[in-house]
């Protein structure tokens, strides 16, 4: 049976009984993805899910898609090989903090710096849940958590530093309660060729609740946050009166009308760099949107590239020609 | 070179061994001796034996390496035990090797390397030429520096690069000693340097005089002959060394399966060579990955068998331990998986350039939960080549992960292949399911295996992994009864596959004194010991593993036929404590070797005569 009908959100939904905790910030992840793949027509079969070890996980298997959870950190690996042995498949990547920045942060990097065309989602909470309640690589200093009763005293790392210095091409933040913003920045990721990596705030009800609370809450958040749009004035602010303006290696708050444009396409990754300094500053808003878009090779394309080339001009290979070489010698 | 009146000695059987500083270009040098001598129709075995520093200070003892070939005009089935000839082209080379040389073998030292400095160098308290050391060896001094030299008077290279050449002039001597031909060598050459005319006149000048130099100085008593092997198997072969036969035997495996190989790998010695050799081999669809981990590389593997091509990955002890939970992966989401394992001297980083076979049992055992994967091992270059296609069809008629055994001794030396003619190889190709009647992702064959659908198949949308699944419906289960049934089910078509195997053959008369049991790399100096013994009239019979996991059927009637059991292993009896689990009715002596060396065909056949001594 050929999908040449449309399909729709549900379609993707696999039947199996999702198991998140009640109010989980990954429910509203899993739908906004499933919803994209019905909007971009995603043929089920060439999708591939493939997930690592913690609660974000077990998503591959609520979803009507080929499936593949993996190992603690290793989500990147298995996905390259996957992504690298058949190029036609559009391959996702469902990881978390602990998972992809911790047990599985040299996969990350690296399989970022190759540029393999897979979209990485990367379920930040800030805490590790699976586990029930132990800091994490993105937990802020201080956090008293089961494993740092008295604050924990671990620097954490900034994921969109963490992607844009190892080369990623393309890097976007978003957040679990803002469904319609997220599924901009998937649909974004989505279309994009190589290496996409999507932070999505997600909040653990359980072992973190609250701890985006500043940026998600409602009466706080129109203040707090600024949504990049690429080719857009950066404008925040309830009465999107504010604005932010590049300057040197900084931004400053100005008036909406001075507000620079923002450009996630540009070569360098300067200033999504400078961006994401606004997290390090309680009286900046907290950026979200595409920091950084640009094409490049993947090594999906560049291995098969490679191999074609060396086949156009040696000639397909046969397994005759690789066992009798030159040298052989032939007793009668 | 054709007025040479010198004495010719007719000699079926000869060890020599090169030895000079890692720089001084001896694996070179052996390795054209080699490819001249299997050109010349002799049967041969050679071992490369390096330091794990690519560049020890100069002249040290840490900073020999050594090249040994065994050439004879009978089948040999070992790279030689005590060299006839040593060549050492410093110092430390002869300090570190003399000591293994045939007693009145002939020594060729390069003086033109023993100032003072370089005595100092190789920790020399007096110089081993003139304080007796040598005594009762034939010492042929010759200032091998001093005469390349003068061979390149007027060559436009710096005299760094001219003393670079003093490896062919040596090179040229012993095939002159020989009675090789040297043109082979001119060939290679040409091809190497064709377009450095410096280099190619340098080292080709270098190559000449050393062979008159052998003929015109009458510095030995005599030349040697060592006549064809004349009743070698028609056929074609090539020289190959494990770690290229392994790589081969992959390709071919996946081949046979009608999948595309994927190399997922990360550099290890003494492994490396095997994903450099598939690196070449893009234009046969190969696809490598040198990744960032050694974990990386058997992730990607297990990704890419997920997608529909044949996964291998490629490592050594170390890497193995890193690899161990993907293994476990592999075995319970049932993909086929090769994974390479040339074992090297341990614990930890232990003797990264030495020999061992002490990762037996981490490769049988060694994973959490009940994780059964199928072990196959190679005796020796020229056989790693089959068991690498065994490898694979394992793999894929089984859906499982197959652990692929080699050692150091076997990737870097080299022997002979009979190659086999294309129609004599297996064929065990693939059948991906694409009918979704039915189909779950546990539906299994009758050896077990489950059902294959690959990604991008329409309507068998399924997801796999490391949780326990349902055994009918491919969900994710936690009942207890269902664990069970899939651990047990696991473990069934593992051991289904000794339907497969054959029993491993034994050679020995009826009812022998002692039976030797031998695998990997001890399968040479196993069967020379045994067979000279054999010569003897001595009741003694061999037999060799390849099939390490599971053991295949039939061996207790042969264990039952013997009066006692002996196991050499380079390891703590690994495999006799297998055994001795398997098969407690019998008592499997373990006699064991952990030197980084590989056991000796003399030292073997001492050991096995103690024992029938003991028994007569």
């Amino acid at each position: 049976m050929s999908e040449l009908q449309q399909l729709k959100a549900k379609d993707y939904k696999s039947n199996q009984e999702i198991r998140w905790c009640p109010g989980c910030g990954d429910y509203s992840i899993i739908a906004s993805v499933q919803a994209v793949l019905a909007d971009i027509g995603a043929v089920r079969e060439n999708v591939v899910m493939v997930s690592g070890i913690g609660c974000s996980s077990r998503f591959p298997y609520y979803m009507e898609t080929y499936g593949f959870h993996g190992i603690h950190g290793r989500a990147n690996a298995i996905a390259t090989g996957v992504k690298v042995a058949n190029p036609d498949l559009q391959v996702w990547v469902i990881t978390g903090d602990g998972d992809g920045l911790s047990i599985g942060g040299n996969h990350m990097i690296h399989s970022l710096r190759r540029n393999v065309d897979l979209k990485i989602i990367l379920f930040n909470n800030e805490i590790y849940g699976l586990t029930k309640g132990q800091y994490s690589p993105t937990s802020p200093q201080g956090l008293k958590t089961k494993t740092s009763p008295f604050g924990s005293v671990d620097a954490p790392f900034n994921p969109l530093q963490l992607a844009l210095g190892s080369g990623a091409t393309f890097v976007a933040r978003t957040l679990d309660t803002q469904p319609k913003h997220m599924k901009e920045v998937l649909a974004a990721a989505a279309a994009h060729k190589g290496s996409a990596f999507v932070e999505v705030w997600q909040n653990c009800v359980i072992f973190n609740d609250g701890c985006f609370k500043d940026w998600t809450d409602k009466t706080m958040r129109d203040e707090q946050t600024i949504m990049l749009q690429p080719g857009q004035p950066m404008v925040y602010g309830k009465d999107q009166d504010k604005g932010l303006k590049i300057d040197g290696f900084a931004l400053k708050i100005v008036p909406a009308a001075e507000a620079s444009t923002w450009d996630p396409t540009v070569d360098s990754a300067g200033p999504a760099f400078v961006m994401t300094q606004l997290d390090n500053d309680p009286t900046m808003p907290r950026p979200f949107g595409v920091f950084r878009s640009v094409r490049k090779p993947t090594l999906d394309e560049l291995v098969h590239e490679q191999i074609n080339t060396v086949t156009t001009k040696r000639g397909p290979g046969a397994l005759k020609d690789l066992l009798y070489t030159p040298d052989c010698w032939t007793v009668d | 070179m054709s007025s040479d009146t010198s004495e010719i000695i007719r000699q079926d059987d000869v060890t020599i061994r090169f030895a000079g500083d890692s720089g001084d270009g001896m694996q070179l040098t052996g390795t054209q001796f080699t490819e001249t001598t299997a050109l010349v129709g002799n049967d041969l075995a050679t071992f490369p034996d390096f330091p794990a520093e690519i560049r020890a200070p100069a002249g040290t003892r840490a900073g020999v390496s050594g090249f040994q070939i065994h050439f004879s005009s009978a089948d040999i089935y070992t790279p030689g035990d005590a060299p006839d000839v040593l060549v050492a082209m410093n110092p430390a080379a002869l300090i570190i090797n003399y000591k293994d040389l045939k007693p009145g073998g002939i020594i060729l030292v390069n003086t033109g390397a023993f100032t003072d400095k370089d005595l100092e160098r190789a920790d020399c308290k007096t110089n081993p030429l003139t304080d007796g050391s040598l005594s009762g060896f034939r010492v042929i001094q010759e200032d091998i520096n001093q005469r390349t030299i003068e061979a390149l008077a007027g060559s436009p290279l710096g005299k760094k690069d001219v003393l670079r050449c003093k490896n062919f002039f040596t090179l040229g001597m012993m095939y002159w000693l020989f009675s090789r031909p040297i043109e082979p060598t001119l060939v290679w050459l040409e091809e190497k340097f064709g377009k450095k005319p410096d280099l190619f006149d340098a080292n080709t000048r270098a190559l000449k005089a050393g062979y008159n130099h052998g003929e015109l100085l009458r510095l030995f008593q005599g030349r040697y002959e060592v006549p064809k092997v004349d009743n070698v198997e028609p056929g074609t072969y090539r020289n190959i060394n494990g770690n290229q036969a392994v790589a081969l035997g992959l390709v071919a495996g996946a081949d046979l399966a009608g999948l595309k190989a994927f190399l997922g790998s990360y550099p290890i010695t003494p492994a490396t060579d095997i994903l450099q050799y598939m690196s070449v081999m893009k234009n046969h669809g190969v696809i490598t990955c040198q990744m960032e981990d050694e974990i990386a590389g058997i992730c990607t593997a297990i990704g890419a068998s997920f997608a529909g091509h044949l996964g291998i990955t490629t490592t050594s002890g170390p890497g193995l331990a890193l690899k161990t939970e993907a293994m476990g992966l592999a075995v319970i989401t049932e993909l086929p998986l090769v994974i390479v394992n040339v074992q090297r001297g341990g614990p930890s980083t232990g003797l990264p350039t030495k020999v061992e076979q002490a990762d037996l049992l981490q490769c049988i055992f060694g994973r959490n939960g009940e994780a059964p994967i199928p072990v196959v091992s190679c005796s020796s270059p020229a056989d790693a080549f089959e068991c690498a296609v065994e490898a694979c069809r394992i793999a894929v008629e089984y859906m499982t992960p197959v652990i692929l055994l080699s050692d150091n001794y076997i990737a870097n030396g080299a022997e002979p292949w009979k190659l086999p003619t294309m129609e004599s190889l297996p064929h065990f190709e693939v059948k991906f399911v694409t009918d979704p009647e039915g189909y779950t992702p546990y539906t299994r064959d009758a050896k077990l295996a489950r059902a294959w659908a690959k990604p991008g198949t329409p309507d068998l949308m399924h997801r796999i992994g490391g949780l326990e699944k349902d055994a009918r419906t491919g969900n994710v289960s936690y009942d207890p009864e269902n664990h069970q049934i899939m651990c047990e089910t696991r473990l069934a078509k593992v051991m289904g596959i000794r339907d497969s195997i054959p029993t491993p053959t034994y050679y020995g008369p009826d009812a022998p004194d002692l039976l030797v049991v031998s695998w990997g790399s001890t399968y040479g100096a196993t069967r020379s010991a045994v067979e000279a013994l054999q010569k003897e009239g001595c009741r003694i019979g061999r037999l060799h593993m390849r099939h390490m996991y599971p053991l295949p059927y039939g061996l207790p009637e042969i264990f039952a036929s013997a009066r006692r059991i002996v196991l050499p292993e380079m390891n703590f009896g690994q495999l006799a404590r297998l055994l001795t689990s398997e098969y407690p009715q019998f008592k499997f002596e373990q006699h064991y070797k952990v030197k980084g060396k590989p056991f000796f065909a003399p030292e073997l056949k001492a050991h096995f005569r103690k024992i029938l001594e003991e028994m007569a």
